[in-house]
């Protein structure tokens, strides 16, 4: 079969990865710069019999996916930083009760209101810590389009999997711009469907009793099993509890399914890092500036190598440390006053040869920025 | 099906307070449904955070207990999702119309299929007894120790305003008259709001000394009326000559105030659904 080729934005590729996942219910609110996600699925969705809504706020986006998500529905929202402000309790909830679903957050320059229609990559910790309580969570990022659409399919595939919110932090230059994307066909990416449970009606079903395998089956709500569902802490049975062991055992549970798999979680791409001497760490469209100084060093023969996270959350402390190990220097490259520079921090030995090459006035950092921060670490002055 | 079949019998004795309204409440939601012999597998419940959202984990229903003020929202997705459920949501009055007011008004504005069941015991109940949008002026309560200056919503008129199709009110002393037009909200294709008036004697009754629960209930008897007698609201020349109809005519009226007909959402985005897949 011929490939189909678009010429789209950063944005309609995180919808063209969506409804290849199987998205099938997608309810949000008006936010630049991640609008055209709602645009194009209010006019996709319905010719495929799926279902969209514009709520009226995002903070009941969030929580009318979560609600359609439990009935069987593969679930997306997206939004960027105020809205993800007002998303952040109910992203607690869908941690707490292990519902599937997926948050786009294209980011745009913070605190408040900001620099709306600028880049930035200031929303990194706030995916990680924004909801209270302990907790654990998956964020992941592109900085092209071809890996948007397939880090959207893999929201999906690991939300489904884990059950577990997924957020993609992708950013105001990936999400609006154009560039090629080869759509792959249909089969190419695996897609995880949701785990039903084989427990038969009439026969006492446990909504939160893991397999033997740590995985939860799931039972369509409003089907044959009728349970509860709580943001409490709650039993197998999904009933409040104050039990203190059944409170341990459901705070170390959800921790734990996630960042006992960090390996398993972390999705990367390195160039040229078996010897780098000097190791640039970035992701996003940073990352793409990352990329062109690295080529160009490369090609001069300078030991350049290039290290791009596409997962964020759980953050790949052993990856970053096992490729760091033999650089002189590593330089993080991103728009936000260091936030991955902290976990590359604790992730490596010797944190002293850690840099951090930023930006943070809403401009797409560029190669000129990286290779000026290159000759300072050099010793060769500003 | 015998009524004790719809509950969780585990889970009692329920959690509120001797004399609290919120068990009558749920009598009456338990024999509307019964009276209309749903199955329970057909029947979803959610409901936000307070003492009225805790009704969800003591009904064998599909039960969503989620965050404060939300349950509508997350209604929306499951109705939305799932539009053959009968989907009902129970809220406090602040969870309701403070932290929930959008997405109450939001919901009815949409007419979508959901029948919201607010509980009115005019107080924060389970924080302690704080007002609450529907408190009144001049009503006492632990974040009012001087008096109450915030004006109450009128929730039959919020509703109506915000376009339900479906508006009624009761309250815990007329318990036959409640299940009725709870029946009557479930059958109504469209957003649907029953407001019950019920008594919280621990807190709102304590605080504006109402007495216990028996003279809340007494109270709300002689202090509403049903809106059949409505000759007495336009009569007002009956009403000068008549102090017995003046009082009347004060009363806080019960009843169903509005049951019109307007496109339900869920059916018109199937009508989205069909266009979309037309190509028009």
């Amino acid at each position: 079969m011929k490939d189909i080729v678009k010429f789209v934005q950063g944005n309609e590729a995180c919808v063209e990865g969506a409804l290849y996942a199987g998205l099938d219910f997608f309810a949000g609110y008006p936010i630049t710069p991640s609008t055209e996600i709602a645009e194009h699925l209010a006019f996709r969705l319905p010719k495929s019999g799926g279902k969209f809504i514009q709520m009226e706020d995002e903070i009941a986006s969030m929580c009318a996916i979560i609600g359609a998500s439990l009935t069987g529905r593969k679930v997306m929202t997206a939004t960027s930083g105020p809205g993800f402000s007002l998303m952040q309790e109910a992203l607690g909830y869908a941690i707490m009760t292990e519902i599937p679903c997926v948050i786009v957050n294209v980011q745009r320059g913070g605190p408040s209101t900001g620099i709306p229609t600028h880049v930035s990559q200031g929303d990194v910790n706030q995916a990680r810590w924004g909801t209270h309580g302990d907790h654990s969570i998956v964020a992941l990022t592109a900085s092209n389009n071809q890996d948007v659409f397939a880090m959207t399919v893999e929201a999906f595939n690991i939300s489904e999997t884990y059950r577990t919110p997924v957020v993609l932090l992708f950013d105001e230059v990936v999400g609006h711009m154009r560039e090629r994307l080869v759509l792959p066909q249909k089969g190419e990416i695996p897609i995880v469907e949701r785990l039903r449970t084989s427990v038969k009606a009439g026969v006492d079903y446990h909504p939160y009793l893991p397999r033997e395998d740590g995985r939860l089956p799931m039972s369509d709500f409003g089907g044959v099993h009728r349970y509860n569902v709580t943001g409490l802490y709650h039993d197998m049975w999904g009933f409040p509890s104050e039990d203190p062991g059944v409170v341990h055992g459901l705070i170390r549970h959800l921790v734990d399914k996630i960042e006992n798999r960090t390996s398993q979680l972390a999705r990367f791409k390195d160039f040229y890092t078996e010897d780098a001497e000097f190791l640039l760490i970035s992701y996003g469209s940073a990352a793409r500036s990352a990329r062109h100084i690295v080529e160009r060093r490369h090609r001069r023969g300078e030991k350049f190598g290039l290290l791009e996270l596409m997962t964020l959350w759980p953050f790949p402390y052993d990856l970053v440390k096992q490729k760091a190990a033999g650089a002189r220097y590593i330089v993080v490259v991103e728009m936000n006053t260091g936030q991955i520079c902290q976990s590359v921090r604790l992730a490596v030995d010797r944190p002293e040869r850690v840099f951090l090459a930023n930006r943070i006035d809403g401009v797409l950092i560029n190669p000129t920025d990286i290779q000026r921060m290159l000759h300072v670490i050099g010793g060769k002055g500003v | 099906m015998a009524l004790k079949n719809y509950i969780r019998e585990r889970f009692f004795p329920h959690f509120w307070c001797a004399g609290c309204g919120h068990g009558i409440v749920m009598n009456g939601l338990v024999r509307a449904i019964e009276k209309l012999r749903l199955s329970k597998n057909d029947v979803v419940m959610v409901s936000g955070i307070g003492c009225s959202s805790r009704i969800t984990g003591y009904l064998d229903f599909h039960t969503m207990h989620t965050l404060h003020g939300r349950a509508l929202a997350f209604a929306t997705g499951i109705k939305l999702s799932r539009q053959e459920l009968k989907v009902i949501v129970p809220m406090g009055d602040g969870d309701a119309l403070a932290i929930g007011g959008n997405h109450f008004i939001h919901a009815a504005r949409r007419n979508i299929d959901i029948t919201a069941i607010v509980m009115n015991n005019r107080i924060y109940a389970m924080t302690g007894g704080q007002y609450s949008p529907l408190s009144g002026y001049g009503t006492m309560a632990s974040t009012a120790p001087y008096s109450n200056i915030d004006q109450s919503f009128d929730v039959v008129e919020l509703a109506a305003a915000a376009g339900a199709t479906f508006v009624a009110r009761s309250t815990t002393y007329n318990v036959i008259e409640m299940a009725e037009m709870i029946q009557n909200a479930i059958l109504h294709k469209g957003f649907s709001v029953v407001e019950i008036m019920t008594q919280c004697p621990t807190y709102f009754g304590r605080r504006n000394k109402l007495g216990d629960a028996v003279d809340m209930l007494k109270y709300m008897n002689t202090t509403t009326t049903t809106i059949g007698s409505e000759c007495i609201d336009e009569d007002q020349e009956l009403i000068e000559i008549d102090s017995e109809a003046k009082k009347e005519q004060q009363k806080i009226k019960r009843g169903i105030f509005i049951r019109k007909e307007r496109p339900e959402y869920c059916a018109a985005y199937d009508e989205i659904i069909r266009r979309a897949k037309e190509g028009k």
